[in-house]
């Protein structure tokens, strides 16, 4: 048997919860002030423009291309490479203007009178209200599925529970965003989506841990709920290990061979899914000790008339 | 313990066999073919069209018995995509007057395949290749469209009952009739009131005048918005048709918007030109008795507007449209017999004809201009002097510029008039390379990160995770399969999400195969050490993939285009996932080692 874990000694996780919940702390605040001070780097699906992606056949003159969009009239482009030297991106920002949809077409005509060997490989292009609406709804499906896990977590566990794992996930989706913030990576509706899985996946994490633990609080009578905590992380910490490193296995065959497409997808889910490890033991379980949980609160199967516990939280 | 009776194995082989026949037709790829629909609605695609279809591709030279009827078109598969553009021109010039001829590409599968329901999933714009617009309908538009229609009405209504008016006009969205005395306006209350049920009448006293005041009711502003949608989607419908293309989606979303999807066009300038035009025909009355020099330096006429004619002369119209497109129900390109000058000849319906033959009666040695509006352009293209009463309903414009401008105005005015404007308000276009290489990159990702997890797996939990591996293999079987048999769209974050899911999925195995090798080491025989990994992992595995289920729905519900995608391959790939995590492993488990009544050790 193939072991990377020697889970029959018990890791004493909560008595570094000092030090875990200062490291969290510590990069949350980054996180937070990365945010506020450079902001997310948010791409046309937000935003509202047009974003192109052309290719030549020969390796493409940028400087050549920009010069010619801007003669033609055009300002506030953005010219790059994408992927390799032949394909271009091209960014223009939003027009209010109700031929704002014709940009493209007026952009790929310049190109072509430039040079014959462009062709169109793809074009975005979202008015300012179609953004604004993309980000509102993003917004909203953040804070839907943030309620519906807590929702979830509350029936099936308990309200510590619940506030313990939305907490470590929050702390997750923002250092995500954090990081993306930090290094102006192109936040785009795919990104979204990731941070989103993320947020249904890195719960996931929480909710094995938790499971163990209820199950520890039933069978172990006589330990210490900080013990019966570190016995549950220790006894599934393999589980975590390999779990994760399965499903990052995948999301970098995305990152490697997605293409340009998956890219920022797939970082967006590698950040998660490190930093879902970290904050399911060592943010979720300190934050449910802090929250004072007790052996009371899952007993009932001895106590059947006591519905209610003593500070009112039902269980 | 670990026997499952014999109708589970049934159940689960059955599974395994439907699922691996709705896979198959995915790995067969896809054929050039020609898809001919007729343009009327009430037309079918019958026996005949199809033979008409086989006829006219076999006399260019092309062998081809591959034609079928499906749903109202046409198909006919070609063996390459020379033989399918050959054929294309040779259908539209035999039967294109009637019907749409469309490139297309469809399924490879064999036939037995496809008559046991079993189609290849559907690709998505960003995998096929395509456009993708958002059109918003200008709804301020419409209901002033609506209101022109009204004051003609109005002003029809009080001639006819001889009721004496001053001003009447329209401001904005309602309607300004003012009149000498109260009794006349009471008067014309009750009869507008009787005959234009649509219309809320306001009074309103001022010192020397009576003043009416009529809107639209909430209900009728709420049924000319969505007759305004309604319109815009047909016109549009028409319009795509002219473009060729073979499978559109036009629909409404929310409650001014209208999705057009055109999979597999590739000049996209010309399907954004034609889906945004806008042309609408007005024909109004010239003001002759104005003074043109004082209207031209800015003093405008009440109730005229400045426009240019062709020739650059400036020209005075009045505001009241006597005749709008709607009315027209045929246009067709051709020649004034007289001049030899391109002309538009437009036929009217019932009620227009009336109209336009009462305003050339009582206009006769006046001029009337023909006003094309076109991206919120006005243009006089002809004013004419109207030499005498025209009946009939058919009218001739000329002042085209060249025969093509006739043909297109005559495209625009036959398509049918939009009800409103749009404007585009999102755009996705995906070149057919791209799509193409956008399919490589998802499989690619899918296949290298699986042959990495399975062998991760084997190594590390040994026939334990070779078990784990192929009820992972399963899942996405059953995903392809469950996803092929709904027609879900599939997009490039939904292989993405595939490829997420099948990473997710292999969690519930690592979470059995780690219970079960603790119930090992805390001393349980192998065979009760199975069945406790197997029985307390399930209720960790149903609670962690709810949460992400959450998440998924909520996606779903909320997300739009890509994410959507995404969504419905997440929730779909949770469902499968634990069905075959569960079930289908552990009866791979229980036949591998649940015969054997003393198990000596397992591999894991």
């Amino acid at each position: 048997m193939i072991r990377f874990f020697d889970v029959d000694r018990v890791i004493p996780f909560m008595r570094y919860g000092k030090v875990t919940t200062t490291i969290s702390l510590a990069t949350f605040f980054f996180a937070v002030w990365a945010l506020w001070a450079k902001g997310l780097n948010l791409g046309v699906d937000f935003t509202g423009g047009t974003v192109m992606e052309v290719e030549y056949s020969q390796p493409a003159h940028l400087d050549k291309i920009r010069g010619s969009l801007e003669a033609a009239g055009f300002n506030e482009i953005v010219v790059q490479n994408f992927g390799t030297s032949k394909d271009v991106l091209i960014r223009l920002p939003a027009e209010k203007a109700a031929t704002a949809a014709q940009v493209s077409n007026r952009v790929m005509d310049t190109l072509k009178a430039q040079s014959a060997d462009v062709s169109l490989k793809k074009v975005d292009f979202v008015g300012p209200q179609v953004g604004k609406e993309l980000y509102d709804s993003g917004a909203l499906a953040l804070f839907v599925v943030a309620i519906g896990i807590m929702l979830y977590l509350a029936i099936r566990f308990e309200w510590r529970f619940a506030v313990s794992g939305m907490i470590a996930n929050a702390h997750d989706v923002v250092i995500i965003l954090g990081l993306f913030a930090f290094f102006q990576w192109e936040f785009t509706l795919t990104v979204l989506a990731g941070v989103l899985a993320i947020l249904g996946y890195s719960v996931n994490e929480s909710v094995v841990v938790f499971d163990r633990i209820r199950e520890n609080i039933r069978k172990m009578r006589k330990a210490e709920i900080p013990d019966l905590i570190d016995h549950a992380i220790t006894q599934t910490f393999s589980r975590t290990i390999i779990t994760h490193l399965s499903t990052q296995i995948m999301v970098l065959a995305m990152l490697f061979f997605g293409g340009e497409a998956l890219h920022n997808f797939a970082l967006a889910l590698t950040i998660g899914i490190m930093f879902g490890i970290y904050s399911s033991v060592l943010v979720a379980s300190p934050l449910l000790l802090m929250l004072g949980v007790k052996r009371e609160h899952f007993l009932r199967d001895e106590t059947p008339k006591e519905g209610v516990t003593a500070d009112g939280a039902q269980v | 313990m670990n026997r499952f009776p014999l109708w589970k194995y049934l159940l689960i082989g059955l599974t395994l066999i439907v699922s691996f026949l709705y896979t198959l037709p995915n790995f067969f790829g896809e054929v050039p073919a020609v898809q001919i629909s007729p343009l009327k609605s009430t037309e079918k695609a019958d026996e005949a069209l199809l033979r008409q279809a086989m006829a006219a591709v076999n006399a260019v030279g092309i062998k081809n018995e591959d034609g079928f009827i499906d749903g109202n078109s046409v198909k006919l598969r070609f063996a390459s995509t020379d033989e399918q553009l050959k054929a294309k021109d040779a259908l539209q010039a035999a039967l294109g007057a009637r019907n749409t001829v469309a490139l297309n590409l469809l399924s490879a599968s064999p036939s037995w395949l496809t008559a046991i329901g079993a189609k290849p999933m559907y690709l998505g714009l960003d995998l096929r290749g395509g456009v993708h617009f958002l059109l918003q309908v200008d709804m301020n538009a419409a209901l002033e469209r609506k209101m022109i229609g009204y004051q003609g009405d109005i002003r029809t209504e009080l001639r006819g009952e001889k009721i004496r008016y001053g001003r009447l006009a329209r401001e904005s969205k309602s309607i300004v009739v003012e009149f000498a005395t109260r009794d006349q306006r009471d008067v014309a209350i009750e009869k507008i009131g009787n005959t234009i049920a649509d219309l809320k009448l306001a009074e309103k006293d001022e010192a020397d005048k009576f003043i009416l005041t009529a809107t639209l009711t909430p209900e009728a502003e709420k049924r000319v918005q969505e007759a305004a949608v309604k319109q815009n989607i047909q016109t549009l419908g028409n319009r795509v048709n002219e473009l060729g293309v073979a499978e559109p989606v036009i629909q409404q979303q929310g409650l001014d918007r209208v999705v057009v999807q055109l999979p597999g066009v590739q000049d996209t300038a010309k399907a954004k030109d034609i889906l945004g035009r806008t042309a609408t025909l007005e024909i109004r009355l010239v003001d002759e008795e104005a003074d043109l020099s004082a209207a031209t330096a800015g003093q405008i006429p009440l109730g005229d507007e400045l426009y240019q004619s062709r020739d650059g002369m400036p020209i005075l119209v009045k505001k009241d449209v006597a005749l709008t497109g709607d009315s027209i129900t045929d246009a067709a390109p051709g020649f004034d017999q007289q001049t030899n000058r391109p002309a538009v000849h437009v036929n009217l319906d019932g009620k227009g004809a009336r109209i336009f033959k009462d305003v050339t009666r009582e206009n006769v040695g006046r001029r009337m201009a023909i006003l094309l509006i076109e991206r919120g352009q006005t243009e006089v293209i002809t004013a004419p002097t109207i030499q005498e009463e025209i009946g009939g309903g058919r009218v001739q414009i000329t002042g085209m510029e060249s025969p093509q401008e006739a043909s297109d105005v005559a495209l625009l005015l036959r398509a049918g008039a939009l009800a409103a404007p749009m404007t585009i308000v999102e755009e996705r276009t995906v070149g057919p390379s791209m799509g193409r290489e956008n399919i490589d990159k998802g499989f690619n990702s899918n296949i290298w990160g699986f042959m990495a997890v399975v062998a991760f797996m084997v190594f590390y939990y040994r026939a334990f995770g070779l078990i784990s591996s192929a009820a992972l293999a399963v899942n996405g079987f059953f995903l392809i399969a469950l996803l092929s048999m709904l027609q879900a769209t599939l997009t490039l974050p939904g292989m993405a999400a595939i490829a997420l899911t099948l990473g997710m999925a292999i969690d519930a195995n690592v979470l059995i195969n780690e219970r079960i090798r603790e119930e090992l080491r805390s001393g349980a025989t192998p065979q009760a050490a199975i069945h406790a990994g197997y029985d307390r992992a399930w209720g960790t595995i149903l609670d962690s993939n709810l949460t992400t289920l959450i998440a998924g729905i909520a996606l779903f519900w909320l997300g739009s285009g890509p994410v959507r995608g995404f969504a419905v391959v997440l929730c779909l790939g949770i469902l499968t996932s634990m069905f075959s995590a569960v079930t289908v492993s552990r009866a791979m488990v229980n036949l591998s080692y649940g015969r054997k009544a003393r198990l000596a050790s397992v591999s894991i």
